[in-house]
């Protein structure tokens, strides 16, 4: 298993820093940890999938010299899943910071437990 | 499996984890934003230029900013009033 | 909550409790005494029936003070040394989730075809036809852009509409409100400007890089968004680098100069005719056939900035959504507004 992994290296670290990320959003109670800790499950998820499209000795899928051989490019279409997803997280990254400034304006304070109380009017411990 | 590869996503693992050990909002969200370079970094390897050119737009550069504006209107930056407040 | 309480009552612990700390009976002979005192003249069915009301609302009263007086040692035990053992358990169980997580992701991966090799699943005929074909019925020497703005066009009009939506939410839930009259709200404006407050205004050194760096990161920016069909690049990109010019220009020149080329309108105009160019323009594609066929747009060499089609006009239009939406956001989350 060890030898696989270390093959797998790039998959290895995604798998790692997605069970990091979830950890964190597990964990912290500042709401803007939650979202780095969001962030870095997505950016996990696409480390994984771009290093499902690399392949050895091949080169990026940018045409050089009028070369169509599909054996010298490597495969573009996990490049282009991922350059869907990273705009994708920037956006719900904005609406999750708007939402925690809204939060804040509110009830002056990030701890999502202390939010959850104040929600419901009950004094804090 | 060259070095550079190892000790970058070495480095990868250390930033995520730094992200949650840190105690200082600001300090979190720089190594954060190290996270980000350092992913630009490890597309230019898997020959992805597509991908290494946004990430470092977006990820490192927009989402950063937005985060830092952010702090920026909680008041959690140190030198701003009731910082301490915001750390809870 | 009070199903159970209610069990706890009518548990053996409960009535030993109850008889330990005495009182019970004597307490109920009492309020029987005071309600059926008046009544025991003439028995007769109503007041018979407001007794039974009333000793039961007594009684119930008395259970559920009995009932807290047996709960609060737990309740104390909940809310000090409780709190923190299960705050404890729930950290433990978090990290015991993550790691298991991460085994059995590892485990998976371990069975992963191997990294870098040729005969992997992903690397099927899907990519031959697009790297074999890409740039004779696309045009674009990026393969990557010439599949996302061709033959994935609809995923990107739908990201640009994702990205878009998102400006409108934020929009939504952080500009500043007005009021019954029509004006801004003082509380909000005053939070607002405080911000300023705490920045050196006209600091010389920001504004003299500023001045140097602005023209070449918006040259930077225009050059990746017009080459995206040459190398790597595109709208996003190129969309994010114009963006973070315009706020460095709105960081160091205040609101005030850079409200004179960018407002709502604008925002409003240009993503409403970026987006509805490249709606239309992938309709047209899609009308004639798709994949380039006698679209009547010439193809051009490859090579040259004017060739692929509508991959360029389209990166431009994705570019100047995603330019207005970054932008958008960043004044907002710093002012409430533009």
């Amino acid at each position: 298993m060890w030898q696989a992994l270390y093959e797998n290296l790039e998959q290895t670290v995604a798998a790692i820093l997605f069970g990091i990320g979830f950890t964190i959003l597990l964990l912290q109670r500042n709401m803007i940890r939650k979202i780095i800790g969001l962030n870095i499950m997505s950016t996990a998820t696409y480390l994984f999938l771009a290093s499902m499209g690399f392949i050895e000795g091949r080169k990026a899928p940018i045409v050089m010299d009028g070369v169509t051989d599909a054996a010298a490019y490597i495969n573009p279409i996990p490049a282009g899943l991922v350059l869907t997803g990273i705009v994708v997280s920037v956006s719900f990254t904005g609406i999750m910071l708007a939402l925690t400034v809204r939060l804040y304006r509110r009830y002056r304070t990030l701890d999502i437990d202390q939010i959850a109380l104040l929600a419901k009017g009950e004094d804090l411990p | 499996m060259s070095f550079v590869k190892i000790a970058l996503l070495g480095m990868l693992i250390v930033c995520a984890l730094g992200v949650s050990l840190t105690r200082n909002l600001l300090t979190s969200l720089i190594i954060y934003m190290a996270y980000s370079l350092i992913m630009a970094v490890i597309w230019m390897l898997l020959e992805s230029p597509d991908l290494a050119i946004t990430e470092a737009a977006v990820g490192a550069g927009i989402t950063s900013v937005l985060f830092f504006v952010t702090l920026k209107k909680i008041h959690a930056i140190k030198g701003d009033r009731d910082h301490e407040q915001a750390q809870k | 909550m009070s199903k159970r309480r209610s069990d706890w009552a009518q548990r053996p612990q409960a009535r030993f409790l109850r008889w330990m700390r005495e009182g019970y009976g004597a307490l109920d002979d009492e309020i029987i005494s005071a309600v059926a005192q008046p009544a025991a003249q003439r028995p007769d069915a109503e007041a018979l029936e407001e007794h039974d009301r009333l000793i039961g609302t007594h009684r119930h009263e008395r259970e559920m003070a009995l009932d807290r007086l047996a709960n609060y040692d737990l309740q104390r035990w909940a809310n000090t040394r409780g709190r923190k053992a299960l705050t404890r358990l729930y950290v433990l169980l978090a990290l015991l989730l993550g790691a298991s997580l991460i085994y059995f992701l590892l485990d998976t991966v371990a069975y992963m075809p191997r990294f870098g090799q040729v005969a992997v699943p992903t690397n099927n005929e899907v990519i031959a036809r697009y790297i074999e074909k890409g740039l004779e019925e696309t045009g674009a020497i990026n393969i990557v852009a010439g599949m996302i703005l061709d033959y994935r066009a609809f995923d990107t009009l739908g990201e640009s509409t994702v990205l878009f939506v998102a400006a409108c939410a934020v929009l939504i839930l952080l500009r500043i409100d007005l009021d019954d009259q029509g004006q801004p709200m003082q509380q909000l404006i005053a939070e607002g400007s405080d911000d300023r407050h705490y920045e050196p205004k006209n600091d010389r050194i920001l504004q003299g890089s500023a001045m140097v760096l602005t023209p070449i990161i918006l040259l930077f920016g225009i050059y990746v968004l017009f080459n995206g069909h040459l190398g790597p690049g595109g709208g996003f990109s190129g969309g994010a680098i114009l963006s973070s010019g315009l706020i460095l220009y709105l960081n160091a020149f205040g609101f005030q100069k850079a409200g004179r080329f960018f407002t709502y309108k604008i925002f409003m105009w240009v993503s409403f005719f970026s987006l509805g160019f490249y709606g239309v323009a992938k309709a047209y594609s899609f009308y004639m056939g798709a994949n380039g066929l006698n679209s009547g747009i010439p193809l051009g060499t490859p090579g040259a900035i004017l060739s692929s089609g509508l991959i360029m006009p389209l990166n431009i239009a994705v570019g100047l959504v995603v330019a207005c939406t970054m932008y958008i956001f960043y004044a907002l989350f710093r002012k409430g507004g533009l």
